[in-house]
């Protein structure tokens, strides 16, 4: 924001009239991605009308694409403008040029691996490319929002766009009650973390987080404080599927689409992280520690307890990611700097596995989503040599064995933890990893082991799915080989958001390296 | 050429010689014999290459060699750092050994998914040799878990009847059982701010590290489990019978010959190297469970209706030698423990080797099934009985050395325990012997049996070394004494100094 100098013979009306002076230039490549994303959503509204139903499919998917690489390209413009822009509400650091990048290369993905999914389902295109560009805005904007309010506006875009791609499986009732469930839990939920806000406003007298931090920091913590931060806890814990708020999650991942599963069990999921360390940590929010410790625990262990019995392969990885949103709370009771960092690069190596995991289970769910049991995965071994060897490398990262970016995530979030002290938690985790190591285990079995059935047919991967698998094993490699680089920018855009600092200048040479 | 020159990369090509070269069968047409062909090229490289380390090892150097020792992620600083000393040198050969003779005996076995099996074959060895040269700790849980998936697929895969139960009970046993193992692992690298075990244990021994005082019983007992559940020790060895008896025999000869060996490679390199004070603490009853691991698995192998099952239950006695070794802290029990381990896989690898050839003629590994199969193959029944031989405990054969030098360091540690430990020795006597007379000896019981062919060419081919290193071992064991010894004082010479406190106490 472009500071005047105000002398003090100026009337305190003038001076409110110069704060509200229209943001200048480079205040608007801050929020470049966000605009790409957008202007390309629009294009895609305007066209569909344009274009005939059953042919519409392949060009609308081609310009989301277009959108969320040309979003992607932007990241590079935008990180070379930090600072905060728009009256301090959005601000440009380490922190938030991660996450856009995450949540956008996490958008691109997704696209691409709906392709065959939107000519398998039939599908109408238009609002389906549109939502996901729009959905990716509000995931974008929540990561770099430093105003609770734009926070809040920010939750519901991505959140009302996903409420809706849940539901667009129209002709299965399956769907259309994930996408009333969804609605309903998911709007309760904002409403708590609204009504946080204004508790944290009740508190502090501001809405800004810098503002919040400076008075937390300055006076004794009023009581308020407290409520809000477990009010705002409720609302972002439902986000990313946390126990005991995470009832949701089975009925809506078994209902939603493959493809928008794989985009909601780790974009949103991610962007709500951005906000909850943000929330936890840049505020250091009082009283958090036994409401992490307590959530964390639970969720690991409900959510690996949970898919132990699961058949259907959804709501078996539905489960999978609550232990896993368990698994990076832990590191939210742990140091501020390490933890944020460790949360950073799992949200990461999550996104590369399971979204390769989900463009698996949606290509080979087939028309209708008929095959989806695990039973259907028996013999893929020899059906699919291919499909059924990515898979198994997805799995293999979410069990957390080495050489894939699932083993270095849960490193880090347990040697964070350890480093802060955290045994019990510890342990806790580790023995959920490896209750967790069976019921994936039940897949590779299947797909290995057992006789394949003869009546589940196995379509040739059509390129797009293919390049989207592709990506995915190569980014959950890297991530597992050489996790250095994204590791070393997770830990220094943590320690500036953690000590408040401005963005350095060799943060920002990094800035266009893809997490995903 | 000077060869020499090769050292500081020779542990890197040996280790990732067998990786290359499944990636390089990923991209080979699906002509099975091209692939098996290939896959004997690679393995047999990998065993050229290996032969390097023992050329070209200094052995009057007690430290490590061959080092390497690179930066491969900054924080946490984790390294690449490989080196080998005189006892894990004979482990890297001792795989690199074994895994052509697993390509030779699984030529004909294997007949479907050809491709994959000779993959996971090979990244198989990768993993198992990196476990051996890993001096980063982080590095070697890598290897470590590494190893997990290819073995359970090769059992889970191309296994027999109860195959996908063996797999998964392997898989969770030995996975749930590292995880003690990482958080030592993860504890020692937040009060040390490094992986690197010569730095760890500097650390240690200089008394620098924190609260180690009373978390060293904890990381003992992290890396013990761990380590115990792989050996397998008493009672954590119920996996073992299952993986064995459900495994093919190229799987049961890597699981035996190798794959054990890491654990008790890790007691001896990471428990007496780490934590010596709490290694003396805990002797006792990890000598017990040792000792009742010896007799109960002999026993146990006495009453086996089935071979497979029979040769897997005399593991766990032979492994349990090992253990006994180890934990005498005398020069004569470890040096035999290393030896035992080294025969231990040349014979049992051997015995796998031969119950799957008739495996593969008759489909059953039940004794009664047989008898009398001298006649119809007398070439098999003498490799049979050299094999045999061999692992109970001839003089002139491998599997005497070893033993004896346990036996003599556990009772010059504490007599009881030598004693009841030569009870080991007769018992494998026993149940070898009896299972070798009642498939070979006396009539032709079953008519099937009478038209069975005798050993091919390719088999005697795979037979042929084993034998032969097990009589090498045994009339010449300085060739691998002479290295092993060095390496075992310098890993007890904090013992040596434990001691004398005591005394002086």
């Amino acid at each position: 924001m472009t500071m005047t100098v105000l002398t003090h013979s100026l009337p305190a009306l003038l001076a409110q009239a110069q704060a509200f002076t229209p943001p200048s230039g480079s205040e608007y490549m801050r929020i470049l991605p966000e605009l790409v994303l957008s202007v390309f959503g629009m294009i895609v509204m305007v066209v569909d009308p344009l274009l005939d139903e059953e042919r519409s499919q392949k060009p609308l998917g081609v310009i989301g694409l277009i959108g969320a690489l040309a979003a992607l390209a932007s990241t590079y413009f935008m990180a070379l403008n930090p600072g905060s822009a728009f009256w301090n509400m959005v601000r440009v650091d380490g922190f938030s040029i991660f996450f856009h990048v995450l949540v956008i290369a996490i958008a691109a993905v997704v696209i691409l691996s709906s392709y065959e999914y939107m000519a398998v389902q039939r599908i109408r295109a238009g609002e389906y490319y549109g939502l996901i560009l729009f959905g990716t805005v509000g995931m974008c904007l929540m990561s770099s929002a430093i105003e609770l309010v734009l926070i809040f506006i920010a939750l519901e875009i991505s959140s009302i766009s996903t409420y809706v791609l849940a539901g667009f499986r129209r002709r299965e009732a399956s769907s259309s009650e994930s996408s009333l469930k969804y609605f309903l839990l998911g709007s309760f939920a904002t409403a708590f973390f609204l009504y946080g806000v204004a508790m944290m406003f009740g508190a502090t007298g501001s809405t800004n987080i810098d503002a919040i931090t400076r008075a937390l920091a300055s006076a004794t913590v009023p009581p308020l404080a407290y409520v809000a931060v477990a009010l705002m806890f409720v609302g972002l814990g439902f986000k990313v599927a946390s126990a005991p708020f995470h009832v949701w999650t089975p009925d809506v991942y078994e209902g939603a689409p493959a493809p928008i599963v794989g985009l909601m069990s780790t974009g949103p999921k991610a962007a709500a992280f951005a906000v909850l360390l943000r929330v936890m940590f840049e505020i250091n929010a009082p009283g958090r520690f036994w409401l992490i410790w307590v959530s964390a625990a639970l969720s690991m262990t409900l959510g690996n307890v949970g898919a132990l019995v699961q058949d259907n392969i959804k709501r078996l990885l539905a489960y999978s990611s609550i232990a896993h949103a368990g698994y990076m709370l832990v590191a939210f009771a742990a140091h501020p700097e390490l933890g944020t960092s460790a949360v950073m690069f799992y949200t990461a190596a999550y996104a590369a596995m399971n979204v390769g995991a989900f463009a698996v289970v949606s290509h080979f769910a087939n028309a209708g989503e008929k095959y989806l049991t695990l039973e259907d995965y028996a013999g893929l071994g020899r059906r699919s040599p291919m499909l059924a060897a990515t898979l198994t490398f997805f799995l293999m990262s979410l069990i957390g064995i080495p050489i894939t970016g699932g083993f270095f995530g849960k490193f880090y979030i347990f040697s964070a933890a350890l480093k802060s002290n955290l045994v019990g938690l510890t342990i806790i985790g580790l023995i959920n990893s490896a209750v967790g190591a069976y019921y994936y285990l039940r897949v590779i079995v299947m797909m290995y082991m057992r006789e394949p059935r003869g009546e589940v047919p196995v379509t040739a991967t059509p390129p797009a799915t293919g390049l989207a698998i592709a990506v995915c094993v190569l980014a959950t490699l890297y991530l597992g080989v050489v996790p250095g680089r994204v590791l070393d920018y997770a830990t220094q855009s943590a320690s500036q958001l953690v000590r408040g600092t401005t963005i350095s200048d060799s943060l920002i040479n990094h800035s266009n390296n893809p997490s995903q | 050429m000077n060869t020499a020159s090769l050292n500081p990369y020779i542990l890197s090509l040996v280790t990732f010689i067998p990786l290359a070269g499944s990636l390089l069968l990923l991209v080979i047409p699906r002509r099975d014999r091209d692939i098996k062909l290939f896959a004997l090229a690679i393995s047999l490289l990998a065993f050229v290459a290996s032969l390097h380390l023992p050329v070209h090892l200094n052995r009057n150097l007690t430290g490590f060699q061959f080092e390497i020792d690179r930066q491969w992620i900054a924080t946490p600083n984790i390294h690449y750092h490989m080196g080998i000393d005189g006892i894990s040198v004979w482990l890297v050969v001792l795989t690199t050994f074994l895994t052509p003779l697993c390509v030779l005996i699984s030529w004909t076995s294997i007949h479907e998914r050809v491709k994959e099996f000779f993959i996971l074959l090979l990244i198989l060895e990768t993993a198992l040799i990196g476990v051996f040269t890993s001096l980063d700790l982080f590095l070697f849980y890598f290897f470590w878990e590494a190893t997990l998936i290819p073995m359970a697929l090769l059992i889970g895969m191309y296994g027999h009847g109860r195959r996908v139960y063996a797999a998964v009970k392997f898989f969770l046993f030995t996975m749930i059982a590292s995880v003690f193992m990482l958080v030592a692992i993860i504890w020692l690298y937040s009060r040390t701010g490094s992986f690197d075990f010569v730095v760890i244990q500097n650390a240690i021994r200089s008394g620098s590290v924190a609260n180690f005082g009373a978390a060293g019983q904890w990381l003992f007992l992290g890396f013990f489990v761990a380590f115990a559940v792989k050996v397998p020790l008493f009672p954590l060895h119920t996996w073992l019978p299952d993986a064995h008896v459900e495994a093919p025999t190229a799987g049961s000869v890597l699981l035996a010959g190798v794959l054990l060996k890491m654990g008790t490679y890790g007691m001896l390199r990471f428990n007496l190297g780490l934590f010596p004070e709490q290694s003396r603490y805990n002797a006792s009853w990890v000598m017990a469970l040792a000792l009742i691991g010896i007799i109960y698995g002999a026993l146990v192998s006495l009453v086996q209706p089935n071979m497979k099952k029979l040769i897997a239950y005399s593991s766990v006695s032979h492994l349990g030698f090992v253990v006994l070794g180890i934990f005498s802290f005398t020069p004569a029990g470890l040096d035999g423990a290393v030896f035992v381990m080294l025969a231990h896989g040349v014979a049992t690898g051997g015995l796998f080797m031969l119950a799957g050839i008739l495996y593969e003629r008759r489909h059953t590994y039940e004794i009664a099934d047989f008898g009398g199969l001298a006649t119809p193959m007398p070439k098999y029944a003498a490799f049979f009985l050299f094999i045999v031989l061999a692992s109970v405990g001839l003089p002139l054969l491998n599997g005497f050395i070893g033993e004896f030098l346990v036996l003599a360091g556990a009772f010059q540690a504490r007599p009881i325990y030598g004693i009841l430990g030569a009870t080991g020795v007769i018992w494998s006597a026993c149940y070898l012997l009896w299972m070798y007379q009642r498939v070979f000896f006396g009539v032709v019981k079953h008519d099937v049996n009478k038209t069975l062919p005798d050993l091919n060419l390719r088999e005697k081919f795979a037979l042929l070394p084993a034998a032969a290193m097990a009589l090498l071992m045994g009339v010449a064991p300085i060739l691998w004494l002479n290295s092993i010894d060095p390496s075992v004082q310098s890993a007890l010479a904090p013992f040596a100094q434990l001691a004398a406190k005591m005394v002086g106490q």
